[in-house]
């Protein structure tokens, strides 16, 4: 893809250790909640302690009696502030319906945690304390929880202003599928829940703003994972002018999908520093944050799927509810769409029937979260899979095999209609199996059921790939997506040799600095330790499609990459200019430009450079700058895929499920810092395997939330986790000169219906066919009792 | 996560802690690790109008044996040091193990015995321990001190048989003599979280035989529980006993039905849990 030379490698594919963790773990860290400015107030929102009510009166007059309070206003106080509410930039059909979303909410609430005062004060704590001080009257309305009584007729709504709690039914169906249920060999339908999960970020979400001051702009700081779409969206909801406004993402401490989004926070306090003319500061609290900050998942899933005689695939139908909450936030009805290219896997079929209908309820609003849609469709599909293979009589291996798509058949357009340039399904299989000892633990779970042990083995299989990297901008735009998925990158050349990288995605734990200058080493000659990465300041990286979906390295690497490349073009101008040589005589290796034949006739990048800052001799067609810019718009997406395999030990007695052994065999194509990945990995595992075991946000039949804290909703902690046996295969992606494919949603998308998989498996004697996430001992106690009365669906239907 | 204010009284003796009990009476709270009182206060759930730190009180730490076959503990000794303290892991190991079991590293080191017994959370490890124990706790108020024993200290839900103008100066556990063997079963969602239910299993061996046992439930009710009838169905008996006897270990408990589990669930947790713990128990 490029049209220098290819140098040779140093520092990619190695581990090289983060440059990011030595400030990090000694507490040099620049967290937005650090933040000290002169004279900065401090922000506290009143929230409805109800899921659904009439505003009737609020009144905040006793709180602005209070010690310290400098200002409180009501919603009604603040609707001229905005230009616009809220934005959901993915209108995924023409008549989605879509609430009006104002940040401090008028005359309805929706949600419990919907805001609908705020209060200011000197300090955080007089803030606190005035909140009590807010009188707010309440007319409550029914509240709308759970989402098959919400499309039922008689429902009632979730937002009064709306005639119907759908927002969207959105379809696609390719081939012809009636013809592949009629007179099909065999059907399996299945009804599976994907429970609702909260996020929980380590670093709670936090934003201050300052406003015009030396500078005619704006300056926020959030935590954020996304800088620049978050400066536009602002803009537009608070009629900030662009170009007055920056927006910076310091140090940020996770994300996983909560923090790509446009919250009531930053567009409040953006109108706050405008009204006060004073930096103003918010920071959440943990159980704040539980009700305030976007939660993930939360669908039901009816799925059919139709076989031939000789157990292929002839067609795969899916039905799903999604719920919306109450608001549709920056990506909501996006997120579950992308299943319908998820659904079908890494498996042929003749026909794909996708159906999605978005709900919405008295609940906090959901979205993008840690695979965002595709662990979803995983989940369906790897446990749909398993159910059929048991009604078949046949191994679950077997019958994926004899339907996945096979090596030499790469690239591969799906029945959904997108391209898989790579991949190797039968390899990153026989590895794990071979790694797990596959048919060893299979033998000893023959003998554990004959011998009736009360401790039962299970085997889950999962068979995984995904679509990530978001860029195709035109694939994009046909999916009604509000942006493009392109990435830009900067490389500036300093006097002394030295490299400036500005990449426009925004890192928040996944090693950016470290991996881009490894690029960055290698592409420019320049030492690893010579180069700068710099990022998610809207004043230095001017431009980016920040960072969510495993995109970074995909887009963003090789945005690098290219500008890199162009840097080296320049410099080989140069290179040949001061050497009196062809371009085409010179070879690049090292940093070091060297006439063929003639290795002693050399120069280095770091001499060109300050050659260049001189300037004093260079060719005349050529300005005198090694400066570059890249902007680049993959022409498809990224399918990293793998083979994970767990077993679980399922004590029949008391319900508890316990990880016996975790293989996961991942193929992400080239990879630039192994341990980097293999943190990926382990993150992705342990989050995916939370939501097979541990984590479910839990509401009432009035809408509270019951898990609102870490005391009842369950985030596994080291302590948890079993060991992982990981490896990988690698098939290089085709789609980017680096070879790479995402890795940062790749585990959690794959564990989940392993981990499930492997808890069925071991109770299948038992007769059951299901067991509700998490798979608590409650949960599995409760599916052996059903089971035991003659229900096997673990209680889902 | 910020409290509401609350006035602050460090008092360095226990008769300047009574004192200032009795001052501000149930208005004050008594801080000891915090790990109960803190969070309550930060989720503003508690909002004393006074905090009485004991923090810096002489005396109210350290172990030694009280000359009657028991053992006293100071009340703001510290979890970690019970765990590790020579008397109690000689006399009365079972104590430290169950110890070992309270919260996270980071709770043992600032949480204390006196505090995780006056909270009366019957979630809580300890209050299990000290009831199939025997043991008792010194109070001590205006009035002087008293001895409250296990079976009547913990009365309700959060709630002890302290006055509000007393404090919890000591906890008295007998030393154990025999040939005793324990197992506190503690069933949890993650390793970090509170117990669902706790069976401890405490069984004195002779003779390939159960002279006596003991068993005490965490979570089975407002209060920890003391099963008698599975105690007494063992006694005497052979380890083949076991089984049957836990069968009765739900027998008249009433525990509450949560996220975690149901009442039925938690009762059927205790039977099964009281087994595993006596049969390990028995070694």
């Amino acid at each position: 893809m490029t049209a220098i030379d290819t140098p040779s490698t140093k520092n990619v594919g190695i581990t090289r250790l983060r440059k990011e963790d030595a400030h990090l773990i000694t507490g040099q860290t620049n967290w937005t909640d650090n933040l000290q400015l002169t004279g900065m107030l401090h922000v506290a929102l009143v929230r409805s302690p109800m899921a659904h009510a009439k505003v009737t009166s609020v009144d905040v007059s006793a709180a602005l009696d209070q010690p310290g309070v400098v200002a409180a206003f009501t919603g009604a106080d603040l609707a001229d502030n905005w230009a616009a509410g809220l934005p959901c930039a993915w209108p995924v059909t023409p008549d989605m319906v879509s609430p009006t979303h104002l940040p401090i909410a008028t005359d309805e609430v929706r949600y419990v945690g919907d805001a609908v005062a705020v209060v200011v004060a000197q300090s955080k704590y007089q803030a606190a304390d005035a909140v009590e001080f807010v009188e707010v009257e309440y007319e409550p309305l029914p509240a709308v929880v759970n989402m098959e009584a919400a499309i039922a007729d008689g429902s009632p709504l979730a937002d009064t202003t709306l005639e119907t709690n759908k927002s969207f039914t959105w379809q696609k169906i390719d081939g012809e599928i009636d013809d592949a249920f009629d007179g099909a060999a065999h059907i399996t339908t299945r009804r599976f829940v994907n429970q609702r999960l909260i996020p929980t970020a380590i670093e709670p979400r936090s934003v201050v703003c300052s406003p015009p001051r030396e500078h005619a702009e704006y300056t926020m700081w959030s935590t954020t994972q996304v800088p620049h779409i978050l400066r536009l969206m602002l803009a537009l909801t608070c009629g900030v002018p662009e170009q007055e406004l920056r927006v910076i993402a310091p140090d940020v401490g996770g994300g996983f999908g909560s923090k790509l989004n446009v919250y009531a926070e930053e567009a409040l306090l953006l109108v706050l520093a405008r009204k006060l003319r004073k930096p103003v500061k918010w920071t959440e609290t943990r159980s704040e944050g539980y009700q305030a900050t976007c939660h993930g998942r939360d669908q039901v899933q009816d799925l059919s799927i139709a076989f031939n005689e000789d157990h292929t695939i002839r067609g795969l139908k899916v039905e799903l509810l999604a719920d919306m909450g109450a608001y549709l936030q920056l990506v909501t009805p996006g997120v579950p769409i992308l299943g319908a290219f998820m659904f079908n896997s890494i498996y042929k079929m003749d026909a794909l029937s996708f159906t999605c209908h978005g709900i919405f309820t008295n609940k906090t609003p959901t979205d993008a979260y840690r695979g965002a849609g595709r662990p979803e469709a995983t989940y369906g599909i790897e446990r749909l899979i398993d159910e059929a293979a048991n009604e078949l009589g046949v191994e679950p291996f077997e019958l994926r095999e004899k339907n996945w798509i096979k090596h030499e058949e790469f690239p591969y357009t799906t029945i959904a209609g997108i391209e898989y340039d790579s991949g190797n399904y039968e390899a990153a299989t026989a590895r794990a199996k071979e790694l797990f000892d596959y048919d060893g633990l299979r033998a000893e779970q023959v003998e554990r059921r004959a011998s009736g042990d009360p401790v039962q083995l299970g085997i889950g299989i999962s068979t995984f790939t995904e679509m990530c990297g978001l860029a195709p901008s035109r694939v994009l735009g046909s999916l009604s997506y509000g942006a493009g998925g392109w990435e830009h990158a900067s490389v500036r050349m300093l006097p002394s040799g030295k490299a400036e990288v500005v990449t426009g995605t925004s890192p928040h734990g996944q090693g950016h600095v470290t991996s881009w200058s490894q690029i960055a080493s290698d592409a420019l000659g320049v030492p690893y330790e010579d180069i700068e990465v710099r990022h998610g300041d809207t004043a230095i990286a001017h431009k980016g499609m920040d960072t969510y979906g495993s995109r970074s390295l995909v887009v963003g690497g090789y945005a690098v990459q290219v500008a890199c490349d162009k840097v080296i073009a320049k410099a080989r101008k140069v290179a040949a200019h001061l050497l009196e040589a062809a371009e085409d005589d010179l070879e690049f290796d090292g940093g070091t430009f060297s006439v063929k034949g003639s290795p002693d006739v050399s120069t280095t990048i770091q001499d060109i450079s300050l050659a260049v800052f001189a300037a004093h001799d260079y060719p005349e067609d050529m300005e005198p700058s090694l400066d570059s810019d890249a902007t680049v718009d993959p022409e498809n997406f990224s399918y990293p895929h793998g083979t994970h395999l767990c077993a679980t030990e399922v004590d029949t007695e008391t319900g508890e499920v316990t990880i016996r052994k975790y293989v996961a065999v991942d193929d992400i194509g080239k990879v630039i810092n192994p341990q980097i990945v293999e943190g990926q990995i382990h993150g992705g595992l342990a989050q995916g395997i939370a939501q097979a075991l541990w984590e479910e946000a839990v509401y009432d039949e009035q809408g509270n939330l019951k898990t609102g804290s870490l005391l009842d909703y369950y985030v596994p902690s080291a302590a948890d986790m079993p060991h992982f046996d990981l490896d990988r295969t690698e098939t290089p992606a085709t789609t980017n000169p680096l070879g790479v494919k995402g890795v940062g949603e790749a585990g959690t998308i794959a564990s989940t219906p392993a981990v499930i998989n492997a808890v069925v498996d071991a109770l299948r004697p038992m007769g059951v066919n299901d067991v509700l996430m998490p798979a608590s001992p409650s949960n599995v106690w409760n599916a052996i009792q059903a089971a035991s009365a003659g229900n096997t669906d673990g209680g889902a239907a | 996560m910020i409290p509401a204010t609350f006035e602050y009284v460090r008092p360095s003796s226990i008769d300047e802690a009574v004192a200032a009990l009795a001052e501000h009476g149930d208005e004050a709270k008594l801080l000891a690790g915090g790990h109960s009182l803190l969070p309550l206060m930060k989720l503003r759930l508690a909002a004393p109008e006074v905090v009485i730190d004991l923090g810096r009180v002489d005396g109210l730490r350290g172990v030694s044996e009280v000359g009657d076959g028991r053992l006293a503990i100071g009340a703001m000794t510290p979890h970690y040091k019970v765990m590790a303290d020579p008397l109690i892991r000689e006399h009365c190991g079972v104590l430290a193990d169950v110890t070992a079991k309270v919260g996270d590293a980071q709770v043992r080191h600032r949480g204390t015995i006196g505090g995780a017994l006056a909270h009366g959370d019957s979630a809580g490890d300890l209050p299990a321990v000290l009831l199939a124990l025997g043991g008792s706790v010194i109070a001590q108020g205006p009035g002087g001190t008293r001895e409250i024993e296990a079976a009547d200290f913990f009365v309700d839900y959060l709630t002890t048989a302290l006055s509000d103008d007393e404090l919890v100066t000591e906890v008295r556990v007998p030393k154990l003599v025999g040939d005793w063997g324990w197992r506190y079963e503690k069933f949890s969602r993650v390793a970090q979280a509170w117990a669902i239910v706790g069976a401890l299993g405490m069984v004195k061996r002779s003779n390939g035989h159960i002279e006596e046992a003991r068993v005490g439930l965490t979570n089975m009710g407002t209060r920890p529980v003391r099963c008698t009838a599975t105690e007494d169905a063992i006694r005497g008996q052979s380890p083949d006993a076991i089984e049957d006897a836990a069968a009765h270990a739900s027998d008249g408990t009433s525990p509450s039905s949560d996220l975690n589990a149901t009442a039925e669930f938690r009762q059927h947790l205790a039977r099964v849990l009281t087994k595993r713990a006596l049969t390990a128990a028995v070694g």
